[in-house]
Order: structure tokens, then sequence, then C-alpha cells
């Protein structure tokens, strides 16, 4: 219950841009729309290939538009990666015989396993 | 905000204020010459501008600023500009503060926008000024700097901060050794003094105040992480408005000034709650 003649200051509809960090944060949480994209993107290229209309599928990702909004894509979710990748040891407090595992060491090793599963893939599609 | 100038005198009174025959002589040091007591206009004091948010119920519908100039000292917190103001220039400002060593958390306020403690605040972090000091963002505002902190005391009171033994009557009398590394594991978040920085940089709480907030999910996983502690809190911080509630800005972490971790406390009691729902006969 609030005092009596207490003021309760009005919601700050622009409260995202009164600091780095919130800008940020939005900036985060808004690139989950462009990981999203690249989901759809690439199951509609799984879809295309099992279906037999690969043509097609590579007509409509070759129009500049679509290379314009992949491009865009890619740095979006590149950037929510890392963002997301450098939050993991907030998460998550390693031990080893009670030794904690500095947060660099976490986020070194997520870079690390993104890099190489990435290279997997890439050398998977790429020969 | 409309703003308001005031650096004539006006009769000091009320409490929470400190005055001090060393201030006194500071100030007539710096007002006159060393040798001949006549006034030295070239070493005329340097003053700093606070522009402090006011708020009268009794008059003001919504805060205002008012301006006062107070002596720019090197070893002077923001804190001991506010009892300058009230001690010498406006008796009437209100505002809370105890102990002026980061200890009691009673001080905090916005300034410059950032929720800061102001007895760790130093006025020559802000250069030639102004320093615009407000009462703590996301709390109904009682008068001047003061804000109402029923609701915070009632979260800290909700998440049942204290050991939680089975089968063990009240009050506990036993001993529970704990190893350093058992002391470790919750030690960072015994070290939170309540002073609802975290709230006030927490978007979530001042968009929503119904989010239990950083500091009493800190203080929850402060037992939950301790070994004497047989208690389960899922209950209190499994919900929207517990840990699921948070969106993992970070800035309660980094407004933090005694190095508390609450962004981490939420993230990692998600977990547990995740591995909780996956596995139900899990405890904590």
């Amino acid at each position: 219950m609030t005092a009596a003649g207490a003021y309760r200051p009005p919601r700050d509809r622009l409260w995202f841009l009164r600091s780095r960090s919130y800008a940020l944060f939005v900036a985060r949480e808004l690139t989950s729309l462009f990981v999203a994209w690249t989901v759809a993107y690439l199951l509609l290229l799984v879809a295309a290939v099992t279906g037999g209309t690969l043509q097609e599928f590579a007509a409509l990702a070759a129009r500049p538009w679509m290379i314009a909004l992949n491009v865009l894509a890619l740095a979006a979710t590149a950037f929510h990666a890392v963002t997301f990748l450098n939050l993991a040891p907030k998460a998550t407090v390693v031990r080893l015989d009670g030794w904690r595992v500095p947060a660099f060491m976490i986020q070194g090793g997520n870079h690390t396993a993104w890099l190489l599963v990435s290279a997997v893939l890439a050398w998977a599609v790429l020969r | 905000m409309s703003i308001r100038s005031s650096q004539e005198p006006a009769p000091a009174g009320g409490d929470g204020t400190q005055d001090t025959a060393q201030d006194t002589a500071q100030d007539t040091a710096r007002e006159t010459g060393p040798d001949t007591g006549q006034p030295a206009a070239q070493d005329a004091p340097a003053t700093i501008r606070l522009e402090i948010s006011r708020y009268r119920p009794e008059r003001d519908e919504k805060p205002v600023f008012e301006s006062f100039d107070v002596p720019m000292r090197d070893d002077w917190a923001v804190l001991d500009g506010l009892n300058h103001v009230k001690d010498r220039l406006d008796g009437t400002l209100t505002f809370r503060w105890s102990c002026r060593m980061g200890v009691c958390g009673s001080c905090g306020m916005n300034v410059n926008g950032k929720p800061r403690l102001t007895c760790g605040t130093f006025l020559t972090e802000f250069g030639a000024g102004p320093v615009r000091i407000e009462p703590l963002k996301g709390f109904p505002v009682i008068r001047d700097l003061v804000v109402e902190i029923d609701d915070f005391l009632a979260k800290l009171s909700h998440v049942r901060p204290w050991l939680i033994r089975e089968g063990e009557e009240l009050p506990l009398t036993a001993e529970y050794a704990q190893t350093p590394e058992q002391l470790e594991a919750y030690k960072q978040y015994s070290m939170c003094i309540n002073c609802m920085l975290c709230y006030s940089a927490c978007p979530v709480y001042v968009l929503n105040p119904d989010f239990l907030g950083p500091a009493a999910i800190a203080l929850a996983q402060r037992y939950n992480l301790d070994s004497r502690d047989q208690g389960d809190r899922l209950d209190l911080l499994g919900g929207d408005e517990g840990v699921w509630g948070c969106t993992f800005v970070g800035e309660c972490t980094r407004v933090c000034p005694k190095h508390v971790d609450p962004a981490e406390a939420i993230q990692r009691y998600k977990v547990t709650a995740a591995m909780r729902s996956v596995l139900p006969w899990s405890r904590r």
C-alpha cells in the first residue's frame, strides 16, 4: 500500500534509451526475431531439398532483397550469439575441486565450441 | 520538472544532519587569507551546483528541481553536499542516511541518472557539475529524496530468509559447522546491504513492481546455497513474478556497491527451476 500523498512517477515509455546497457539489452532481445527468421529460412531450405524444389528456392535466395535480408540476419544472429554466450557464466557456475572456473574460461570455451561446430558444418556443406 | 534556485541560507533543522567544527574551520580558512584575515578573492572557495529533486506533498503536485551551490572539496561525497544544504541552506530538505561508510544502505539515490550510494560517490567525480540528485527510481516518493520501502521489505521477508531445518523446533540451538568451501558457496549473496540500488536499476521492477526483484532473489539464493538450510523456496521463486520475470538486463549487478551478483543468483535459480520441472524429485 502506498503512503498517502506519495508520488508515483508515470511509466517511462523510453526507458530503454536511458542507458547504454538498457539499449544493448533491447537490441539483444530484438535480434531474436532474426534468429527466428534464420531458423525458418533453414527449414524452408530443408523442405526445398527434400521436396525437389531447390531450383525455385535458389532463385528466391538469389534475389537482392533476400540477400540483403540474410546479410542483416547473419549480423544480427552473430550479435545475439556472442552476447548470449558471454552471459552464460552467469547461469553456469562451474567448480572443479572447489575452484570456481573463471567467467572468461567459460566464455572462451563456448566461443571455441561455436567456432568448431561452425567449421565442421562448413566443411560438410562446402566440401 | 521545473527548476528553482536557492543559495540563500535558511534555518537548519530536522534530524539526520551532522555539522562539525572542522567544517566551519575549513570554510573560514578558505574564505580568508592565511595571514591578514582579509577575504582572498583569488582563493574564493570552489563550489559545485547540486540540482536536487524536491517533493513536498502539501505543496507540490510532482517533484521539482531546486539548485544549491555547495563547497567543492576533494573529500566530500554527494552526501556531504546534501548535509551542507540541510545544515546551512535549507533545513527542510529531507533524505535518508546513517553510517556514511557504505554499510547501512540508507543513502541510495539517483545521482546524475544512476543509482548510487551518495556516501560513496564523491563530488570530484562530476567535474564542474552540476550534480543532479533524485530519489531512487521505481519507488513512490514520500518527500524530497525519501522513497517508500514497505514493498521492498515485504519482498525480502517473503522469500523466507532464514535457515529452515526439517524436523527441528525453533529456535535452533544446535551448531552446524561449515567448511570454507561451503561458506564460499553463498558468501557473496550475504554481503547485500539492502540499499535497493539494484531495484532502481532494474527496468523490469520499475515497469512491474510485482516482480520479486534482484535483492530478494539473491537473498533467497543466499539460503538455498547454504549447506545448513533444508528449505524449498521453489514455490516463491519459480513463478512469473519470481526468477522468470527477469529478462537478464544485468544492470542490478553493475550498480551493486557491495559486488553482490544478483543477476547471477537469478540465472542460477532459473537453471535450478528448469531442472526441477524436468526432474521433479530433485532438490534445490
